[in-house]
């Protein structure tokens, strides 16, 4: 479109030949295998020639995937409950039939990737739009403080933070994989450069006439950022729902286990029953792949805009 | 500028400002103080005592624990392996997100968007999810590899390839490239629609070939996007560790060890908290090295 009448080369051809060549292979065919797999027998599974295309399509990977253990539908700890309670006991609600273990895995990864989502987006617009337009002492300071905590390694204050989360009595809690997510300051510099892009003029102007604080921020600053929440709000849900480090050093007992460290965890104990993971692989990915799909343009906003850097 | 004559008045705004600029913070930052901050000090602090998970205080032991490490011949490999996968990783990442973003970011809408999606795809399907069916893929019975490198000639005999140490560090980078170049290829697609078309179409008025325009016009003004690449690919390449976790526990015999793996392996088998918080801090210290490096290098060019 934009460099006119120009024709296609012959090494522009190759190239796109190639690139469709290495996405189909490395990058689309795992998701192929998994989906087929999770539908194969086992004797398909097992064999050295593969199936490229199931000849059998049977349900009984996901029968065994829904037949291990149970466990309540809904079960949630109210966080910092026994700080409250006589008797230091957790509050847990705890309702519903039982079911099977891999559906309660799929709730709490619904549930810890939606509470990490809302309150990053929350908490993250709200400091992203001091940051940005607020003039305060200690403002540079706080901001040089929040770039150089993006640029360590995460998974270094893991072991401290596990420790923490036990005097805290948040230990094998869900909450405890949410909180240093929602903590984590990527989602304050991404609102950061959004509310950047807010006029100087608008805010003046609603000051005086007389607007509040939380009266300007709802109607001229939310609408403004809304974008930016949309992007944050899809990159956290992702990204909570696949860190799996974290939930693994952070949620031990079978109540709280996650999709992905549900799968994990078949790995151990049905190591070679590879058409039961695949199963629990689609189970863990298929949901998130659509949720990415239909929100793709919001996430690649996101990615764009947490990149530039001042 | 009417502002000068209303001294007392700013002083009393920039007074709200300030209240009104910690109250909007305040959320944010208890999370990020209580569970980021707090922890990276402990983490500090922790490693300069000898505290285990039954004593979790421990005793204040100096840098003991930092002395102890490079005397340590597993923490050495897993440091050879580390940078290992870096070195490989990090270039092929970024040339291939350069080469695939300079093919597609001006062709159609909906191709340019499929292909992001397809390369960003492992990203979102969950490093447990795509590690489980890599590990089917390279088994050494049933696995695809096997099937197709035979079939086709390329190797005779089944091949071990996560069991033996001569494949298994490069099956790894192999999916950690996979899960990787997701990222900069957004970025480069974003920053080649966004270089100054003016100065493209006045170099190709001058006769300029596309390999000169594309040197000499518009690598420069990606660089920054280069350079942020660089530097999280680098930061995500140290960071390895479900892939080994799940694949081969560093095995065999520590030849897929990384650092990142060794210390969840200190901490939670080996239960020393000092010591693998020692070796934390020299993983952070050696990635804000890098950065500062890469910043440096990309500044002066």
């Amino acid at each position: 479109m934009n460099s006119g009448v120009k024709k296609t080369s012959p090494y522009q051809i190759i190239t796109m030949v190639l690139i469709v060549i290495i996405a189909a292979v490395i990058f689309l065919f795992p998701l192929y295998w998994i989906i087929t797999g999770s539908f194969k027998t086992p004797e398909a599974v097992n064999s050295a020639t593969p199936q490229w295309w199931p000849s059998e399509w049977t349900m009984r990977n996901f029968e065994t995937l829904f037949d291990k253990r149970s466990a309540p539908l809904w079960e949630l700890h109210v966080p910092l409950s026994e700080w409250f309670t006589q008797d230091h006991s957790q509050i847990v609600f705890s309702s519903g039939p039982v079911l099977p273990a891999a559906f309660r895995w799929l709730i709490n990864t619904v549930f810890m990737s939606v509470a990490a989502m809302i309150l990053t987006c929350v908490t993250a617009s709200l400091a992203g739009y001091a940051l940005a337009k607020k003039r305060f002492a200690g403002r540079a300071i706080l901001f040089s403080l929040i770039v150089a905590a993006m640029a360590l390694p995460k998974q270094v204050i893991l072991i401290p933070l596990l420790r923490e989360m036990s005097v805290l009595h948040l230990a094998d809690t869900i909450w405890s994989v949410i909180f240093p997510i929602v903590g984590w300051p990527f989602g304050v510099f991404l609102m950061k450069q959004f509310a950047e892009g807010i006029p100087g003029e608008i805010l003046e102007a609603a000051r005086i006439d007389g607007a509040g604080e939380i009266k300007t921020f709802t109607t001229i600053v939310f609408p403004m950022i809304k974008p930016g929440i949309g992007a944050l709000a899809i990159f956290t849900f992702i990204n909570t729902w696949n860190d799996y480090f974290m939930q693994l050093l952070m949620l031990r007992g079978t109540n709280v286990l996650t999709m992905p460290l549900g799968i994990s965890k078949m790995m151990g104990e049905f190591g070679q029953d590879y058409g039961l993971l695949m199963a629990g692989a689609a189970l863990a990915s298929v949901p998130i792949i659509i949720v990415f799909l239909i929100f793709q343009k919001y996430f690649t906003k996101g990615i764009t805009m947490g990149a530039v850097k001042g | 500028m009417a502002k000068v004559k209303q001294q007392p008045m700013s002083r009393e705004l920039a007074r709200r400002e300030t209240i009104s600029g910690y109250l909007f913070l305040l959320p944010s930052l208890l999370f990020f103080l209580v569970f980021v901050v707090y922890p990276m000090v402990m983490c500090v602090f922790t490693s300069l005592t000898d505290a285990t998970m039954a004593d979790s205080g421990g005793n204040f032991i100096g840098i003991t624990n930092y002395l102890n490490l490079f005397q340590d011949p597993i923490f050495i490999k897993a440091l050879i392996n580390t940078v290992i996968i870096v070195v490989v990783s990090v270039p092929i990442v970024c040339v291939f997100s350069l080469w695939v973003g300079a093919r597609i970011y001006n062709t159609r809408d909906w191709a340019c968007s499929a292909f992001r999606v397809i390369f960003y795809l492992p990203v979102v399907t969950g490093s447990v999810a795509v590690t489980v069916v890599w590990k089917w893929i390279y088994h050494y019975y049933n696995g695809v590899l096997n099937f197709v490198g035979t079939s086709a000639g390329l190797w005779e005999k089944n091949i071990n390839w996560l069991g033996d140490p001569k494949f298994a560090l490069g099956c790894i980078i192999l999916i950690l490239i996979t899960t990787s170049v997701g990222q900069p290829i957004v970025l480069y697609v974003s920053a080649l629609g966004n270089v100054d078309h003016t100065l493209v179409e006045a170099a190709q008025v001058d006769g300029a070939t596309d390999l000169q325009v594309f040197w000499k016009v518009k690598w420069p003004q990606i660089m920054p996007t280069t350079l942020y690449i660089l530097v999280i690919t680098t930061i995500n390449s140290f960071q390895c560790f479900a892939l080994i976790q799940l694949l081969t526990s560093g095995g065999p015999n520590h030849a897929t060890d990384t650092v990142m793996y060794y210390i969840y392996y200190s901490a939670f088998t080996l239960y020393k908290y000092g010591y693998a918080n020692a070796m934390g801090v020299v993983l952070a210290l050696c990635i804000a090295a890098l950065s500062a490096v890469q910043f440096k290098l990309a500044k002066t060019d």
